[in-house]
């Protein structure tokens, strides 16, 4: 829903990305388009192999090339095509307006580094300031995630603090440039439950704090929950539906968003019976024609296998991508 | 009636070692005095957070680790230092399930195998023809046909060879299945599928389950009874409903207070429930070893370690506030 | 049939490891049928063709002797073989002993690991030295003594991978079903050493050959007239302005058999690495 106040940050267009393996070449995304507007959380959820992490690497200019390349669409970020960006001129965009954190801090920690110099060196990148300066907004910036004792914490290395405390290092490296956008590629997944809620209200108290939006990519239908505005189903490399979060669970129209939310376990309902997905995921580079979801879908028809679905919109707001959708509020299942 | 399961007052400590000379320099109490009873037929669920000792807990059980203290029971027969013979009869009575589908099976060894293998060491068949039978009859019950048998666990999905990793631990036919984290590293969607196999197989041969995982919604939906870990010891106990809805121990009530539910309408919002991390099991805090992060702690709770005692209907809990906690419901 | 097209594959879009398979083939071929396809014999002298560069009659030239230089680089591909057939051997078979037990046994481990590590800290060369002198020269003898440098190697490498693989989940399953130390090394451990090691032997086999070369260049290897690469090398000191192509045949033979075996190796290891690292739920 765009309301006057909010425009569009992000708007990511019939985005393509293909592979190149030793089996053979696939497209490991297609067609993938949504929009994220300033402030905005926008979830992005599916499971492994659905091509989420790969849509934030190619937005974020980060594939592994030559092995991965975006092979069609557009990233349009505050005006310009971030697609059509070279190498050098990405370098500029990313860790400045753009910020992305991982599942695995260690990953963007450098062990023999200690914590103040990596961000201070992610600062200086950016911005011209002086060594001096450049430390005391490293120490704040520590400060603002929740780092007890910034000052000394800033000269420790990674290996000396705990997970939680890595995850809050790397989140403070990639805001240290108060970046428009923060894409954070299942930032908690890794983290007991007590750490992953106090990193969420983290990016939440961050994102108000900063005028940020996140882009919050997730296979925890919980967390999506807890901290989005909106959401985009992702399944088999293409996006099956989009729609406000309360809308999404209330009234789940693509028949694999509908069967996930039915098959997972809950603290707060007491089934019997889990509704498990027949089958399992189709290997990239097998997947079925017409729609991928057809050979797991119980409502699957022969138009299904004749063509892809458009993700067309169901009502405003929500778009799915299948041709005979659930129908709107049909949740036999409801949380007691 | 006789547990299946008991275990009393068990103890595994690891000892911290120089690097050179190997002097004893310090002491890891990974699982430091725990009581668990699991019935035939039924599911208790061991829920605890990364560093509690719970898969540590686990491995002691199925003499993967050596009990440092204490007493395991199976079916009344004291096995806590069982060997040789006898810790061959405990093991085709207690059998577990790894977390890692990628790792827990040998690349190099087809599934039929893999899963036979026990037979042999176990010398419980005369012909290969009888493994067979055997394999092939496993493996339709987890599911997988018995052509699977001749293949490698590399053609497999990760719920597939969750599958045969939970077929190998029942050719021995045991009583008991030690479960550590059995689906935390499947896809969401073959969860489901693997913990609905598990509920058919317990009901189909009246296995007793230890079911060990730090995800609450996944124990929830499958234990009997529910047992919280903490540092090593276990802070509360009760049966499933009971513990979900009114949680007696503080670290309980904040953990399901954290966990994010997946209905936007019951958002947690700000403020999360537990603050801080895990301490250092080398070095534990002094009394209740949860003091530190508890808003209900008081001098007491700095000087004496709380002991499990019972409260209310079949629960149990270590904690000297728990009266307080109580009151303070509901979640 | 099926395994030897997977082996292939890879070659496929290599192409220099792919001329490195077919210059090894070769050698093999070379040394196999040396006896039938050489033009002259090896060791049959002829005065008065001395030192004669390369021309119709002999397409590598002559040596000192009168030899045929062709017929006997051919020759050396055999010692070249043998030796580092040899050589393989003795490493695999004492580092894999000794790193397994190492590995699974961790008190007679440390002490034994501590011994192999003073032994990789004398360079190899003198290691071989010393042995010769003890065991006197001669084919067996040298590829004791060049063996004996890469059972270090080879036992240092072992008990990293038997380490790894014991600390695997799989090996903690089937101690759970009550397997014994025998036959978890028997039938987990070992097979999965196999690939590793494939490829740690054509490393030793490729090095051994150098190894072998010094020792016959310093006259403690094979007897001198044996016509082997080192020895060809070594009988060259005097004549090498004369005629160079004395050292670079052999030479070539010798830096081209290496580096292909080499290549070989890169291409083996890098096929054993990725297969099950080829996981595209990544994506």
């Amino acid at each position: 829903m765009v309301t006057s106040a909010s425009k569009p940050l992000l708007v990511v267009e019939d985005l393509g990305v293909g592979i190149r393996t030793a089996r053979g070449t696939f497209q490991a995304i297609e067609e993938v388009g949504f929009a994220l507007d300033e402030g905005e959380v926008l979830g992005l959820v599916g499971e492994s192999g659905c091509g989420k992490s790969i849509t934030a690497l190619a937005i974020m200019g980060l594939l592994p090339q030559p092995v991965a390349r975006i092979t069609g669409g557009h990233v349009w970020f505050d005006g310009t095509d971030l697609a059509a960006l070279s190498n050098e001129q990405m370098r500029h965009v990313r860790g400045d307006r753009l910020g992305m954190i991982f599942q695995e801090p260690m990953t963007s920690l450098n062990p023999v580094y200690r914590v103040g110099d990596q961000l201070v060196e992610a600062l200086r990148e950016h911005r011209p300031l002086g060594r001096g300066e450049a430390w005391r907004e490293a120490v704040a910036m520590l400060d603002m995630v929740g780092i007890p004792a910034a000052r000394d914490r800033a000269s420790t290395y990674p290996h000396e603090l705990s997970g939680g405390m890595r995850q809050r290092v790397m989140i403070a490296m990639a805001l240290i440039c108060r970046p428009r956008l923060l894409i954070a590629d299942e930032p908690t997944t890794a983290l007991d439950v007590s750490t992953q809620a106090q990193i969420l209200d983290l990016l939440l108290s961050l994102k108000r704090e900063l005028g940020m939006a996140i882009m919050m990519i997730t296979h925890d239908l919980g967390v999506v929950a807890e901290v989005a505005d909106r959401v985009a189903v992702m399944y088999a490399g293409r996006i099956v539906e989009t729609a406000d979060v309360f809308e999404l669970f209330r009234s789940p129209r693509h028949p694999y968003t509908d069967a996930l939310l039915r098959s997972i376990p809950r603290l707060d309902s007491d089934l019997d019976r889990l509704v498990a997905i027949e089958g399992t995921v189709a290997s990239p580079l097998a997947r079925p024609s017409g729609c991928s979801f057809r050979d797991r879908c119980p409502r699957a028809r022969s138009r299904c296998a004749d063509a892809v679905p458009p993700l067309d919109p169901l009502a405003p707001g929500h778009r799915a991508r299948c041709f005979f959708p659930v129908e709107p509020g049909a949740r036999a299942v409801e949380p007691a | 009636m006789t547990a299946l399961l008991e275990v009393k007052d068990l103890k595994t400590y690891f000892a911290v070692r120089s690097p050179l000379l190997r002097r004893k320099v310090g002491q890891i109490r990974a699982v430091d005095g725990v009581d668990l009873r699991v019935e035939a037929g039924r599911t208790l669920g061991l829920v605890g957070e990364s560093g509690c000792g719970k898969s540590t807990l686990g491995r002691t059980i199925v003499r993967l680790l050596e009990p440092t203290e204490g007493q395991i029971r199976v079916d009344g027969v004291d096995v806590t230092r069982a060997r040789g013979r006898d810790l061959m009869t405990m093991r085709r009575r207690v059998q577990m399930v790894f977390q890692d589908p990628y790792a827990s099976l040998n690349p190099r060894l087809q599934v039929g195998d893999a899963i036979g293998e026990a037979l042999d060491i176990h010398k419980l068949v005369r012909s290969r023809g009888e493994k067979r039978e055997r394999v092939a009859t496993l493996l339709d019950k987890v599911g997988l046909g018995a052509e699977a048998m001749a293949r490698y666990p590399h053609e497999f999905s990760g719920g597939q060879r969750q599958r045969i990793g939970i077929a190998r631990a029942l050719v021995l036919n045991p009583e008991l299945l030690v479960a550590d984290e059995p689906v935390s590293a499947l896809d969401v969607s073959v969860q489901a599928q693997v913990i609905n196999l598990m509920r058919d197989l317990q009901r189909d041969f009246h296995l007793g389950y230890l079911f060990i995982a730090h995800d609450l919604s996944v124990v929830r939906h499958i234990s009997d009874e529910v047992a919280i870990m903490y540092l090593g010891r276990i802070v509360e106990t009760g049966p499933k409903t009971t513990l979900f809805a009114k949680p007696r121990h503080p670290y309980t009530r904040g953990l399901l207070l954290s966990v994010p539910v997946p209905d936007p309408t019951r958002r947690r919002g700000a403020h999360a429930p537990l603050a801080g991390g895990l301490p250092d099991p080398a070095d534990p805090p002094q009394g209740c070893t949860f003091h530190p992060r508890c808003p209900y702690a008081t001098e007491l709770c700095r000087l004496e370690r709380p002991e499990l005692r019972p409260f209310g209907d079949a629960q149990t809990v270590a904690c000297h506030h728990a009266e307080e906690v109580a009151a303070s419901d509901p979640s | 049939m099926s395994a030897v097209l997977e082996f292939l594959a890879p070659f496929a879009t290599r192409k220099v490891a792919a001329f490195g398979l077919a210059f090894l083939v070769v050698v093999l071929v070379a040394a196999l049928l040396a006896p039938w396809i050489v033009p002259y014999d090896p060791q049959q002298i002829d005065a008065i063709a001395r030192l004669s560069p390369p021309n119709a009659a002999h397409w590598f030239g002559t040596d000192h002797a009168g030899r045929d230089l062709f017929s006997r680089v051919i020759y050396g591909a055999r010692m070249a073989l043998l030796t580092g057939a040899g050589v393989v051997v003795i490493a695999l078979v004492f580092g894999v002993l000794l790193g397994t037990l190492s590995a699974y046994f961790p008190t007679l481990g440390m002490v034994l690991m501590r011994v192999v590590d003073v032994l990789m800290g004398i360079p190899a060369l003198l290691l071989a030295l010393a042995l010769v002198v003890i065991l006197g020269k001669g084919l067996f003898n040298s590829m004791i003594a060049v063996g004996a440098i890469y059972i270090t190697t080879t036992a240092r490498i072992t008990y990293g991978l038997t380490r790894k693989i014991t600390a695997e989940t799989y090996i903690e399953a089937v101690t759970s079903l009550g397997a014994g130390h025998w036959r978890i090394i028997r039938r987990h451990v070992l097979p999965n050493l196999v690939s590793p090691l494939m490829v740690q032997a054509t490393f030793i086999f490729a090095f051994a050959q150098l190894s072998a070369a010094s020792l016959d260049f310093l006259g403690l290897g094979l007897p001198p007239d044996v016509p082997s690469w080192g020895n060809m090398i070594a009988e060259t000191r005097r004549y090498i302005t004369r005629a160079p192509g004395l050292l670079m045949f052999p030479g070539a033979a010798i830096i081209l058999t290496v580096f292909s075996l080499n290549l070989v190796g890169d291409v083996l290891r890098d096929r054993l690495d990725p297969r099950f690292k080829d996981d595209l739920a990544k994506w």
